[in-house]
């Protein structure tokens, strides 16, 4: 049969040779392997001291952000929602009322919107549904926790702190909605 | 014996066993890195600058453990092994020349505790009784991985001792002396035991490998069919001055190799020093080469699998044992024309 690939090998059980019977040529080409590796630049992160460098679309941890002037970019469409293939994100939409334009950028916003991040398998297609440029993923990592309830993200983690913008221009999805 | 004597064999007896047992701490964090480095591997490095003070740590963790003694164990015996392990590991070492002659405070100090004219012999004797050590710790532990470990210990001894023995005959016929001393000194000027008997060398370097119960014939510990072999039973320091004795014998192991082949402290170009100077350099010299060896026998360790237990044996009785005799019949006949008697 013609070979797939260029691995193989045909065996044979014919008895050694001297040269092979002695062994030490084969110890010696052994210990050269060795020495190779022993020589060879060690490829580890020691984590602590050095962290990896994130690649520029990595998906982490949700941020709903704000526009220009602070307000809220989501409106509780429910798109992302639908989206989600794990099901992991839930929210409750209110009106604006008068005296909260500075908050709310549309008249219609989620009074609450929470992650399962125990749920979520990180996709992005949240990102990718949303029509108002509210959520993105960004290269912050989710923390441990040691109760199940404290990986259920509100809008207190989610959304971005007015005087601690998160930097998310390096996402495909950014500036190509021309309905904002 | 004067008194002088006495405290200088003293200060040196104690200097020795201070360094033994600090390089053999020592080693075990060579190895570790070693084996780090052949793996792909960084090692240990999170105790100190490079974790260079990870033995520390490793004796403090010894030291805490919870010392145990089986309930069907022989106390005494179970208490002995290490003990007997870790004290013939030590006491070769006082026959060994460490350098050319010392002169501190208007006295030449010899750099060997004990200068017998049976140097040879003496070392061979004590390593023999090392494998006491396993033998008893093994049979004390009144669990059979334990003993089948130190059964594969004795007959590995037995099988590898002859060889061995052999090959180290023809050193002393070269010499016509079994003092080490004398051993070292005519190998000066370049004039190494290896270009004369490559063969004997390479016979001893291998059963000195089977006789540290280093890989590859670890058998009495290997782990995967024994679970730890002799040692299974131990903890605590109890376990650890079995470990540390592995290494002092691959120290002290390396120390005779490089005696008995490579010169012992001589160098090239030693004639261009003296006093002082020859010393240190002399010293220098010998714990490179012991070095070179150690590094060689943990590169082996960490490059071949284990011998199954029946290649050990044929390996031990049909190969090396009848090359060893060859070669020394072939050493005797040539001593004997050189020497006019035939």
């Amino acid at each position: 049969m013609e070979s797939l690939t260029n691995r193989k090998k045909v065996v044979s059980d014919k008895p050694m040779t001297l040269w092979e019977k002695i062994y030490i040529p084969a110890i010696v080409g052994g210990m050269m392997t060795t020495m190779k590796h022993m020589l060879r630049r060690r490829k580890t992160i020691k984590y602590p001291e050095e962290t990896r460098v994130f690649a520029p679309v990595y998906r982490g941890q949700h941020v709903l952000k704000r526009d220009e002037q602070g307000r809220e970019n989501c409106t509780a469409c429910g798109l992302c929602a639908v989206a989600c293939p794990a099901e992991a994100i839930t929210m409750t939409s209110a009106e604006r009322v008068k005296g909260e334009e500075h908050l709310y950028r549309e008249e219609k916003y989620a009074s609450s919107y929470e992650i399962n991040m125990l749920r979520c398998i990180f996709c992005g297609l949240c990102e990718e549904a949303c029509p108002k440029e509210a959520i993105f993923l960004t290269d912050r990592i989710v923390t441990t926790e040691f109760e199940r309830d404290e990986f259920i993200y509100a809008k207190d983690k989610l959304v971005e702190a007015m005087d601690d913008r998160i930097d998310i221009t390096k996402r495909q999805f950014t500036g190509k909605r021309t309905d904002k | 014996m004067d008194t002088a004597m006495l405290i200088e064999k003293s200060a040196l007896v104690l200097l020795l066993f201070l360094i033994s047992l600090g390089v053999a701490a020592y080693q075990t964090y060579f190895e570790r890195k070693l084996a780090a480095w052949i793996q792909d591997r960084v090692g240990p490095d999170r105790a100190g600058p490079f974790g260079i003070l990870q033995p520390i740590a490793d004796g403090t963790k010894m030291f805490l453990k919870e010392d145990f003694i089986p309930a069907k164990a022989d106390k005494w015996l179970f208490i002995i092994g290490p003990g007997i392990s870790m004290f013939t590991a030590l006491i070769t070492s006082s026959v060994i020349p460490w350098g050319t002659n010392l002169n501190l405070f208007g006295r030449d100090i010899s750099l060997q505790v004990a200068d017998f004219n049976i140097g040879i012999l003496f070392v061979f004797g004590v390593v023999s009784i090392g494998v006491y050590g396993i033998m008893i710790g093994g049979w004390a532990s009144n669990n059979k991985y334990s003993l089948y470990g130190a059964i594969r210990a004795s007959s590995q001894m037995i099988s590898y001792e002859l060889a061995m023995g052999i090959s180290a005959i023809t050193i002393v016929m070269l010499t016509g002396s079994l003092s080490l001393n004398d051993i070292v000194q005519s190998q000066h000027g370049m004039n190494w035991n290896i270009f004369y008997q490559p063969l004997a060398f390479f016979i001893f370097f291998i059963t000195s490998l089977a006789e540290l119960n280093r890989a590859p014939f670890d058998l009495p510990e290997c782990e995967s069919e024994l679970i730890g072999g002799y040692h299974t039973e131990y903890s605590s320091m109890k376990l650890g001055l079995y470990l540390f004795s592995e290494y002092t014998s691959m120290f002290v192991s390396s120390a005779i190799m490089a005696v008995l082949f490579f010169g012992g402290y001589n160098f090239p170009g030693m004639d261009a020093f003296s006093g002082n100077t020859l010393a240190i350099l002399s010293i220098a010299a010998f714990a490179l080469k012991i070095f070179l060896f150690i590094f060689v026998i943990m590169w082996i360790r960490w490059t071949i699998p284990r011998f199954r237990f029946d290649q050990l044996m044929h390996l031990g009785w049909k190969v090396l044992i009848p090359v060893a005799i060859v070669n020394m019949l072939i050493t005797g006949l040539v001593v004997a024309w050189n020497q006019g008697w035939m």
